[in-house]
């Protein structure tokens, strides 16, 4: 713990003492390699508090308008692609898995490894927003991006969109409720919009880790921003983990 | 002045004064000074992020600048939709981004003390040991990382309403305004606390050094930011009580605002307490001090006027409000800022102001203040309402009063810029402890060394403990002396 060594540092007296025993990368600030690799994940720990906040602002949206259009929200669902809404969480989670064995490699010095799975990670974080995009386009086709364009054409008559209409006879809504299905679609976007923003975050940062990866910068005993990126990388993981149900599961089947 | 330059400028006054002053000043300059070299520390946890939180914050404030300069924004600070999201055309989007910018400079602040005060501490300085400063930007941090991002997605919302035109606040579409309102409420309630909390630790070091004793209570006064922390964010629909929400909100936000009052009034007690045979002396920094306890009395004890839903209603969006707030704000916590620069100017520069006239620039201060807002609790409660350009001529004499007030406030705030900046260069050298303080950024140079302090301190004594201080104070003495004989 940093006071045993810091007492010991007072008592010797001299501030300069000690540097040449640690390792380079301790920073001049710490007491030793421990206090600083704890304050790094502790400061991680914080900010994914803070994101935890964040995200927390629009599932409370979510719920209060679910629970006031409850029947706009089930009929708003069926539109999303439950094909590709499960492919994605398998991509991303395989990706969490990628993830986790480098934040393993590098602890384990292995920098070949780390590179695989940084770039593995890398290429499933594409992948994600990929499909992502798929769907993106599928709504914009169908009018069902909010805002001056959108159409109530499919939640007023349901069998004009025969593919839907085969698979959940829905009834049509009234234009009242129907108009609601424009906020189930706003909240759609808002949040997997932030989701795939800090997807493309995440990727930027993987794109520079494999630079500095390959030069040997995490197998040499310090492996704070692996480890720390790695629980950003779960974490945004772990928002989709909330986010399929919500969207695309739990109001499918009244 | 035309009325819609009037929305304008009072818009961006609110913004710019809530979001880049009240916010940063105390923890930005003071905190991120004073934090390390309390705890014993060389530097905080995470420079990195500090200096990070330093960029966004510029960034932040050229936007906000730059909104100014090409046409402002007439929203008032509080962005209601859905006049921001559909009715003005003016730059509510630059203006929410420089909002945005500076609430995640915030974040990085807040996420960085508490790091440091967990991990930083120097051996012997346990949690009861650490000065209240330090409790007091403890409690504000935990604000600032709980707080910002629930106001940044608020206003990633309004921007995506506003350009896109998404439906989650458009009532044509089955969006609810008010859930705007109570995410920014959040937020924006808690921020008041996010101000206040640090100005109430400068508070506690001033008048315990002035005092010449201990801190009264210290426990009580400890947990009693803490306790602002977690009742704040409980508190915020008291902002909403006649925007539509249900008598029963009402009534529980009503009851949970008076309990914010509880550990208020638990600080104010103690610190009138530590005065009780003290030894008071009173430099600058106590005059400041002097001052703030008493505008913020007034300030807290008119919250409970407003947060009683019955004398809210009559009381609500009109300048009993806005003398509500300054009391608090300018009373409360610029009054502890200014006290705070005064206390710490020594530590900081290395050099002493001159007395006289800066205990001048406290009394011009504190009269002009008064002048400034008291008048204003009076026309509030015979009804002008805030944010409108004119009035009936009945409020003359009042708003007269108010405006001449507000300049004998300006020559207030004027004096402590040129005498601090004369200092700099001409003031007396102030020493290592002008004031005997017992806070361990006093027991190294002024200013300090890169690093702090020459060898890692150990804190083996209780905060404020000033027979501590006398026989450190001796020990010193004796140990020049043995040369000079030698």
């Amino acid at each position: 713990m940093p006071d045993s060594t810091a007492i010991a540092h007072g008592a010797h007296g001299a501030p300069e003492h000690g540097h040449e025993e640690h390792p380079a990368y301790l920073r001049h600030h710490f007491e030793n390699v421990e206090q600083q690799a704890d304050a790094a994940g502790f400061a991680m720990w914080l900010f994914l508090l803070t994101e935890v906040m964040f995200f927390g602002g629009l599932f409370t949206a979510y719920l209060i308008y679910r629970n006031w259009y409850y029947p706009a929200f089930v009929e708003a669902s069926h539109q999303l692609n439950i094909f590709w809404g499960t492919l994605n969480t398998a991509v991303l989670i395989t990706s969490s898995f990628t993830m986790a064995m480098g934040v393993w490699c590098a602890e384990m010095r292995k920098q070949r490894g780390l590179v695989l799975c940084l770039v593995l990670t890398f290429i499933l974080g594409i992948g994600f927003l990929g499909i992502k995009t798929v769907e993106y386009k599928e709504k914009i086709e169908k009018h069902h991006v909010p805002g001056f364009h959108y159409s109530l054409q499919s939640f007023i008559d349901p069998a004009s969109d025969p593919e839907i209409y085969k698979e959940y006879h829905d009834k049509p809504l009234a234009l009242d409720m129907a108009r609601h299905t424009e906020v189930y679609f706003s909240l759609y976007f808002a949040m997997t919009g932030m989701h795939a923003l800090h997807m493309i975050i995440g990727i930027a940062i993987l794109g520079f880790m494999i630079f500095r990866a390959r030069a040997g910068a995490y197998t040499a005993g310090h492996v704070t921003f692996v480890e720390n990126f790695g629980l950003y990388w779960h974490f945004v993981d772990i928002v989709w983990i909330f986010l399929f149900p919500l969207l695309y599961l739990i109001s499918r089947h009244q | 002045m035309a009325t819609d330059t009037y929305n304008k400028v009072f818009t961006m006054h609110g913004v710019i004064m809530v979001f880049f002053f009240l916010v940063p000043s105390v923890p930005a300059t003071l905190g991120n000074f004073l934090i390390p070299l309390m705890l014993g520390a060389k530097d905080l946890a995470l420079p990195k992020i500090n200096l990070l939180s330093w960029y966004l914050y510029v960034a932040g404030g050229i936007l906000a600048i730059y909104t100014m300069a090409s046409g402002g924004v007439d929203t008032g600070w509080t962005f209601t939709t859905p006049l921001s999201t559909h009715y003005v055309n003016t730059n509510v989007l630059t203006t929410g981004l420089a909002v945005f910018i500076a609430g995640f400079s915030s974040i990085f602040t807040g996420l960085n003390f508490i790091v440091t005060i967990h991990k930083m501490r120097c051996p012997g300085m346990t949690w009861f040991r650490m000065p209240l400063f330090v409790w007091a930007h403890y409690a504000a941090s935990i604000l600032m990382v709980l707080g910002t991002p629930v106001v940044a997605i608020a206003i990633v919302l309004v921007a995506l309403e506003r350009t896109i035109g998404i439906g989650v606040f458009d009532p044509t579409k089955g969006g609810d305004p008010l859930l705007f309102q109570h995410l920014f409420w959040f937020y924006s309630h808690p921020a008041v606390y996010i101000m206040i909390l640090p100005g109430m630790g400068v508070i506690s070091e001033t008048i315990s050094t002035f005092s010449r004793k201990r801190v009264f209570g210290y426990t009580a006064v400890a947990f009693s930011s803490v306790a602002i922390a977690v009742f704040g964010f409980f508190v915020w629909a008291h902002h909403m009580f006649i925007m539509g929400i249900s008598n029963y909100a009402v009534l529980v936000f009503s009851l949970l605002t008076m309990l914010v009052a509880v550990p208020s009034a638990i600080k104010i007690f103690n610190w009138t307490f530590t005065l009780y045979k003290g030894s008071i002396t009173f430099e600058t920094p106590m005059l400041y001090t002097f001052g703030f306890m008493g505008l913020f009395t007034i300030g807290g004890l008119t919250g409970v006027f407003l947060g009683t839903s019955g004398t809210d209603i009559h009381l609500t969006e009109t300048y009993f409000i806005v003398a509500h707030f300054h009391f608090v704000m300018v009373g409360g916590m610029l009054m502890a800022f200014l006290a705070g620069i005064h206390f710490w100017w020594p530590k900081i520069t290395g050099r002493m102001y001159p007395e006289k006239i800066s205990q001048l620039a406290a009394v011009v201060t504190f009269i002009g203040f008064n002048f400034t807002f008291f008048p204003q609790f009076i026309l509030g409660t015979l009804g002008m309402p805030r944010r409108y350009a004119a009035y009936p001529p009945e409020f003359q004499v009042l708003n007269v009063f108010s405006t001449a007030g507000a300049s004998i406030l300006g020559v207030g705030y004027l004096l402590p810029i040129l005498y601090l900046t004369w200092s700099l260069k001409y003031g007396e050298i102030a020493g290592d402890n002008p004031w005997q303080a017992t806070g361990l950024e006093w027991q190294t140079q002024s200013p300090p060394l890169t690093e702090n302090f020459a060898v890692t301190p150990i804190m083996d004594h209780e905060a404020y403990d000033y027979e501590w201080l006398e026989h450190q104070n001796l020990t010193k003495l004796k140990e020049k002396e043995v040369p000079s004989a030698g």
